[in-house]
C-alpha cells in the first residue's frame, strides 16, 4: 500500500510538472516574441541577416555618394552649375566644364543602343522562338563568349582593325552619299563617335542579346499555345510574347546601358579623346569614364582631382537617373496595361 | 476496330441511323502520332459525328492529350511528327494551312490560359482580331454575343476593361470558351476543361457544354469518367496509345465489350 501511493505520489508530481511546463511554454514563447518579434530563433537569425546584406548594399550606395561630393567640394563651391554647363575643360587655366563629356557618355551609349537595341532583341528571338535545337545551344554559347571578352581586347581591335576600315572604306562612302547631314562632315580621321558607338554596340549586344532571351524563354509554354490555338501565326505569337515580357526587355536593355555609359577601356582607345561637341560622328569625342582613366594620374592641383571627382559624382548620378526612370517606365507600362 | 463497329457507335450515338448517311466531321484512318522516336498512338480509327459531343477517357499517358492536339495540329507545335490520315470534312488536316485549321477548330486547353496582359474584353476578340477584322461596332456585339454563349456575361458585362486574369479560374475558363467562340470555329476541342476547376465551376462548363453541342463539333478530353458519362454522345477509350473501344455513351457505360473498358469504368485501374 505505502509503495504504491508512494509511486502515485511520484506520478503525480510528474503529472504536475509536465502540466506546469506545457503551461509555461506559451509564455516563454511570448517572451521570444516580444525581444525578437519571431518565435524561431533560426528564422530571426536568417531574417535579420538577409536585412543587415540588403541594408549594407543600401549604405554603400549612399557612402560612395557623400566621398565624392565631399571629396569634390573645391570644384563644387567654384563652379556650381556651370560646371554641367560650361565646354571648357582647361587643366592649364584650371577651368573645368562637364559638358562636352556628358555629351560624349550619353551619345555614344544611346548611338550603341540605336544599333544593339534591334540587333540583339532579334538574336533573343531567332533564338528563343525559331531556332531549332542543335543551331541554338551553340550560337548561344557564340553570344554568351562574346560578353566574356575582355575590353581591352575590343579596344585593340578597334584600333587596328575598325578604324582603319572605318577611315578607309565606311566613313568616305557615308560622306559621298550622305555628306549633306550635318552627321557626315568633317575629315575621316576613323577615331571618333562612331567608331566608339560602334564598339560599344559589339560590347552591349551580348548582354542585351543573353538576357533578352532568358526572358523571352520564361514566357510561359501556355501562353504561346493559347495563341496558336486561336489561330496565331508565328509572327503574331511572337508579338504577343514580346508584348507580355516588355518589361524584362526594359530592363535587359538597362543593363546594356549602363554597361555602355560606364565602359571605359575601349572606348578611350577608339573615341579620339578631345572635349568637344560636335554634331559629325566622324569627329572626336570624350567620355566621362574616359577623362577618368586618362586624367587621374595626371591631376596635380587639388581643384583639378576635385573636379575629376565631381565629374565621377555626376556619372553616378546620371546612372542613377537612367536607372530611375527606367523603372518608371516599366511601372506606368503596367498599368496602362492593367486598366486594358 | 472494323468499320462495322464504328459505324454501330455511331448509330448508338446519335439514336438514329438517319445521321450515319452525313459523312463524319472529323475522321481518322489508320492514325499514328510521334513524339521522336516514340509512338504515342498507334493505328486509331475513329469517326466523330458533327455537332456531337465525343469524350476521350483513359488514363493519364495512354494518347487521348495528344490525339486532340493532333486534330487541330497543335501536336507539331511541341515537334511531335504523325502519320496516317486525319480529315476535316473529308479534307486532310496536315495538307491544310495550320493556322487556317486553327481557327475553323477551336481548343480550351486544361489550365484557363488567358492573355493577362489583355482585358476581357480584348481576350475575347483576341482571336477575331488576327482573322483582320477591325470594326468597332461589330467587335463589342461579338464580344457580347461570344460571353453570352460561354454563360460569362452577366458575370463580367461590367468589368470587360479588368485584367483578363483578374477573375476566378471557372470564370478564366469560360473566358477561354468565349475566345474560342469568338473565331465562329466548326470543331471545338477541350483537354481536359475542368480539371483545375471546382465543382461548381465544372457544372456549369459541363452545363456549357451542353448547349454548345447545338452549334459545334466537340471533343473533350476527360479523365473524370462520369463527366464523360454526363456531357458526351459518344465514348472513346483510349489505352496505351491504341483506342480500345468507342461506341455510344450510354452503351459504353452499361455494357461495354471490352474487359479493358469495364476496368477502367468501374475503376479497377487507371
Amino acid at each position: 500500500m505505502e509503495i504504491k501511493s508512494v509511486l502515485n505520489n511520484v506520478e503525480d508530481a510528474q503529472s504536475a510538472t509536465a502540466f506546469k511546463d506545457s503551461a509555461n511554454e506559451p509564455e516563454k514563447k511570448s517572451f521570444i516574441k516580444k525581444i525578437f518579434g519571431q518565435s524561431n530563433l533560426g528564422d530571426f537569425i536568417f531574417e535579420k541577416l538577409t536585412l543587415l546584406f540588403a541594408v549594407l548594399v543600401f549604405l554603400l550606395v549612399i557612402l560612395m555618394a557623400y566621398e565624392m561630393y565631399t571629396n569634390s567640394r573645391l570644384s563644387i563651391a567654384k563652379f556650381g552649375w556651370g560646371f554641367l554647363t560650361s565646354s571648357t575643360w582647361d587643366p592649364v587655366t584650371e577651368v573645368y566644364g562637364a559638358l562636352p563629356v556628358i555629351y560624349g557618355t550619353v551619345v555614344s551609349s544611346l548611338l550603341a543602343l540605336l544599333i544593339a537595341v534591334p540587333l540583339g532583341l532579334g538574336v533573343a528571338v531567332f533564338l528563343s522562338e525559331i531556332a531549332p535545337g542543335w543551331l541554338e545551344k551553340p550560337l548561344s554559347f557564340l553570344t554568351e563568349l562574346l560578353a566574356g571578352i575582355p575590353s581591352v581586347v575590343y579596344g585593340l581591335w578597334g584600333i587596328f582593325v575598325l578604324v582603319p576600315w572605318l577611315r578607309d572604306s565606311i566613313e568616305p562612302f557615308l560622306q559621298d552619299h550622305f555628306g549633306k547631314l550635318p552627321f557626315f562632315q568633317g575629315a575621316p580621321y576613323g577615331f571618333g563617335m562612331l567608331a566608339a558607338a560602334l564598339i560599344l554596340s559589339v560590347m552591349v549586344l551580348p548582354i542585351i542579346s543573353s538576357i533578352s532571351r532568358d526572358i523571352l524563354r520564361s514566357v510561359p509554354f501556355t501562353l504561346r499555345e493559347a495563341a496558336y490555338g486561336i489561330g496565331a501565326t508565328k509572327w503574331e505569337v511572337t508579338k504577343l510574347v514580346l508584348s507580355n515580357a516588355r518589361s524584362g526587355l526594359l530592363g535587359a536593355i538597362m543593363l546594356g546601358l549602363g554597361r555602355a555609359i560606364g565602359e571605359t577601356m575601349a572606348v578611350t582607345m577608339v573615341i579620339g579623346n578631345r572635349p568637344i561637341i560636335s554634331a559629325s560622328l566622324f569627329d572626336p569625342s570624350y567620355t566621362m569614364a574616359s577623362v577618368l582613366a586618362n586624367e587621374f594620374t595626371e591631376a596635380t592641383s587639388d581643384l583639378y582631382m576635385n573636379a575629376l571627382i565631381e565629374l565621377a559624382l555626376v556619372l553616378f548620378v546620371i546612372t542613377i537617373i537612367i536607372n530611375m526612370f527606367a523603372q518608371l517606365l516599366v511601372w506606368s507600362m503596367n498599368r496602362k496595361w492593367k486598366k486594358g | 476496330m472494323s468499320n462495322e463497329e464504328i459505324k454501330s457507335a455511331v448509330i448508338a450515338s446519335t439514336g438514329t441511323a438517319g445521321i450515319v448517311q452525313q459523312s463524319p466531321k472529323i475522321s481518322a484512318k489508320d492514325f499514328c502520332a510521334y513524339f521522336g522516336k516514340f509512338k504515342a498512338l498507334n493505328n486509331i480509327n475513329i469517326d466523330v459525328p458533327e455537332k456531337k459531343v465525343v469524350a476521350i477517357i483513359g488514363p493519364s499517358g495512354c494518347g487521348k492529350s495528344t490525339f486532340l492536339r493532333s486534330i487541330n495540329r497543335m501536336h507539331e507545335v511541341v515537334g511531335g511528327t504523325i502519320t496516317g490520315s486525319l480529315t476535316l470534312d473529308g479534307e486532310e488536316i496536315m495538307k491544310s494551312d495550320a493556322v487556317m485549321i486553327r481557327r475553323k477548330i477551336g481548343m480550351v486547353f486544361q489550365k484557363p490560359n488567358p492573355f493577362p496582359t489583355m482585358s476581357i474584353f480584348n481576350n475575347v476578340i483576341a482571336g477575331y482580331k488576327l482573322n483582320g477584322h477591325h470594326n468597332k461596332k461589330n467587335l463589342a456585339e461579338i464580344v457580347e454575343k461570344s460571353l453570352r454563349q460561354a454563360a460569362l456575361w452577366d458575370e463580367v458585362k461590367d468589368k470587360l476593361n479588368k485584367s483578363g486574369a483578374d477573375i476566378s479560374g471557372g470564370q478564366q475558363q469560360r473566358l477561354c470558351i468565349a475566345r474560342t467562340i469568338a473565331i465562329n470555329p466548326e470543331v471545338i476541342l477541350m483537354d481536359e476543361p475542368a480539371s483545375a476547376l471546382d465543382p461548381i465551376s465544372t457544372a456549369k462548363i459541363e452545363e456549357l457544354i451542353f448547349e454548345l453541342k447545338k452549334d459545334y463539333t466537340i471533343v473533350i478530353v476527360t479523365h473524370n469518367t462520369q463527366q464523360a458519362a454526363r456531357v458526351s454522345d459518344s465514348t472513346a477509350f483510349f489505352y496505351m496509345g491504341e483506342l480500345i473501344e468507342y461506341s455510344g455513351t450510354k452503351k459504353m457505360f452499361t455494357s461495354p465489350e471490352k474487359k479493358q473498358t469495364e476496368d477502367y469504368i468501374t475503376g479497377r485501374f487507371g
